[in-house]
């Protein structure tokens, strides 16, 4: 039994940037954003600043409803450095609303990770300030 | 038209000694060890060059007197190897140096090495690192061809046996491996085991490149015959996602290199059934499966049957990293290692190669980079003008 956790307060967190502040406040508050165009409605890869199909500067951010599915995973033994704790499972996530994001599956045993496996997201904290999407096997249907 | 590269050549390439460490060594100090072996190799003095590529090029410029001098400080690998082509091609120079090491860089052993995990804020919480990076694009590959780690530990025992074999390797008379005792290795990032992943070890190199008259004097010059390089954006910053399709009629991450080979080839007026030896560059095994598609050598989800059919090995199809690579020669940080690939391709040309030489080869790809980095840098080299 391995189960997939959270890590704990204290792994190197991330230093938000000025054009990021936005998406880390969602975070402390539980509420999962993205970005898209608000000329072209393109959803990109990260934050951003000028969209990257029509070129427009006027990003918004949109509220996710949390869902989506499993795209790809990793299962690491070998953390990049010992205050992380394993196994843990980084993963790409595709949400419901066509946007990839990098989060970790928990809540399940590593032999549970299939390819598009429904998930929901949960918060966990990372440090006194940053507060960390993870996401969780959606079990019967109930978005956390 | 003539060929862009016909006036420049590779005169000189040298490879320090490598080790899991070099305590007497700091990064620019085995860079200058390496860059006055390639000045002897290439039978150029110090005084001749007039040009430095490379992010260490201000303080060799300083320690081996060369003001006033041209610079390019911020190319790595065959960037940097085309840099300092375009600065003779186009007069600014007539001798470049291009030079690189990493030394008492990756001290902190309890952690992977320094440049294997930067801490981008996207990333970093979710203890995102090379390997983590690479196995998210491995996974993509093995869920849409069925690649099996089977076929990503034949890669590994392949180019670790390679390293076995030479002598100048790291990790020289460690095996020879086979693809089971790759498998049996421990977990580090699934589907990667240890020994699918490069190792880590600190290490100087560098080449000489002149121009065509002078290389007339040289005992082996080697030709340029195509290169490109294709990004996606910065590497370890954004998800690692194989689909993502930036251009709407553009192709895939998961290609990323693929335009690149494309243009070399077309440069050299090539097909990749001409290359006769291949140093790929290797981070990790499924890599080496990815840019066999990308660059042509096989079909788009062939890589892994290509492989595990015995086309990579010494005498095979397409021998590959034949000096034991990343994962066994040397890795001596985001610099050098990226170099060495042109090193070895170089060596393989003039037939100079202590093992795994090739039998007269003639043309030699060498690769940068990777899937899992977001950028892939492709270069052909000849023995033969073109």
């Amino acid at each position: 039994m391995s189960l997939l956790l959270p890590q704990p307060v204290g792994i190197p967190a991330p230093l938000p940037s000025l054009h990021s502040e936005a998406y880390w406040s969602g975070c402390r508050r539980h509420q999962l954003l993205y970005q898209q165009c608000g000329q072209c409605g393109y959803r990109g890869l990260g934050a951003f600043t000028v969209c990257a199909q029509c070129h427009a500067a006027s990003p918004v951010w949109e509220a996710s409803a949390g869902t989506g599915s499993l795209y790809s995973w990793t299962v690491v033994w070998r953390p990049p450095s010992p205050s992380f704790r394993v196994p843990y499972a980084p993963a790409v996530v595709r949400l419901d609303e066509g946007v990839w994001m990098m989060s970790a599956v928990i809540g399940c045993e590593p032999e549970e990770l299939h390819d598009g496996l429904r998930l929901a997201v949960e918060f966990h904290p990372a440090s006194d300030e940053i507060t960390l999407p993870y996401f969780a096997p959606a079990r019967g249907g109930a978005a956390h | 038209m003539p060929h862009p590269f016909r006036d420049v050549a590779i005169a000189g390439v040298h490879n320090t000694v490598q080790a899991r460490s070099l305590p007497d060594h700091d990064s620019t100090s085995i860079a200058l060890v390496g860059a006055l072996g390639a000045l002897a190799d290439a039978g150029v003095s110090p005084q001749e060059v007039d040009g430095v590529v490379g992010t260490d090029c201000a303080q060799i410029v300083l320690e081996l007197g060369l003001g006033p001098c041209a610079r390019r400080p911020t190319s790595l690998g065959i960037p940097a190897l085309l840099d300092a082509a375009a600065l003779i091609i186009t007069g600014q120079c007539r001798v470049v140096l291009v030079a690189a090491g990493g030394a008492g860089v990756h001290l902190d052993r309890a952690s992977t090495a320094p440049w294997t995990r930067p801490a981008n804020e996207l990333v970093v919480g979710y203890g995102l690192f090379t390997a983590a990076e690479f196995a998210l694009m491995a996974r993509r590959h093995m869920l849409t061809y069925g690649t099996t780690p089977e076929q990503l530990a034949t890669v590994a025992a392949t180019i670790r046996t390679n390293g076995h074999l030479n002598p100048d390797a790291v990790y020289f008379g460690r095996g020879p491996f086979s693809p089971g005792d790759i498998l049996e290795s421990r977990m580090i990032a699934d589907p990667f085991h240890l020994l699918d992943c490069a190792t880590t070890s600190e290490g100087g190199c560098a080449i000489v490149l002149v121009g065509s008259e002078r290389a007339n004097e040289c005992r082996a010059p080697v030709w340029i015959l195509g290169g490109a390089s294709d990004s996606f954006g910065p590497a370890y910053s954004v998800a690692p996602v194989w689909d993502f399709q930036p251009r709407v009629d553009g192709p895939p991450v998961g290609l990323v290199g693929a335009r690149a080979a494309r243009m070399a080839f077309a440069m050299a007026g090539l097909t990749p059934a001409d290359v006769d030896v291949a140093e790929l560059y290797d981070p990790f095994s499924f890599e080496i499966i990815r840019q066999l598609e990308a660059f042509g050598f096989c079909r788009p989800g062939e890589g892994g049957p290509f492989v595990e059919d015995g086309n990579i090995g010494t005498g095979a199809l397409l021998p590959v990293t034949t000096d034991g690579g990343t994962m066994s020669y040397s890795h001596p940080g985001i610099n050098a290692q990226q170099l060495q690939r042109v090193i070895r391709a170089s060596e393989q040309l003039r037939g100079s190669c202590r093992t795994n030489q090739v039998d007269r080869a003639e043309v030699a790809l060498c690769s940068n980079g990777g899937a899992g980095a977001l950028f892939c840098d492709v270069l052909l080299l000849g023995r033969t003008r073109p």
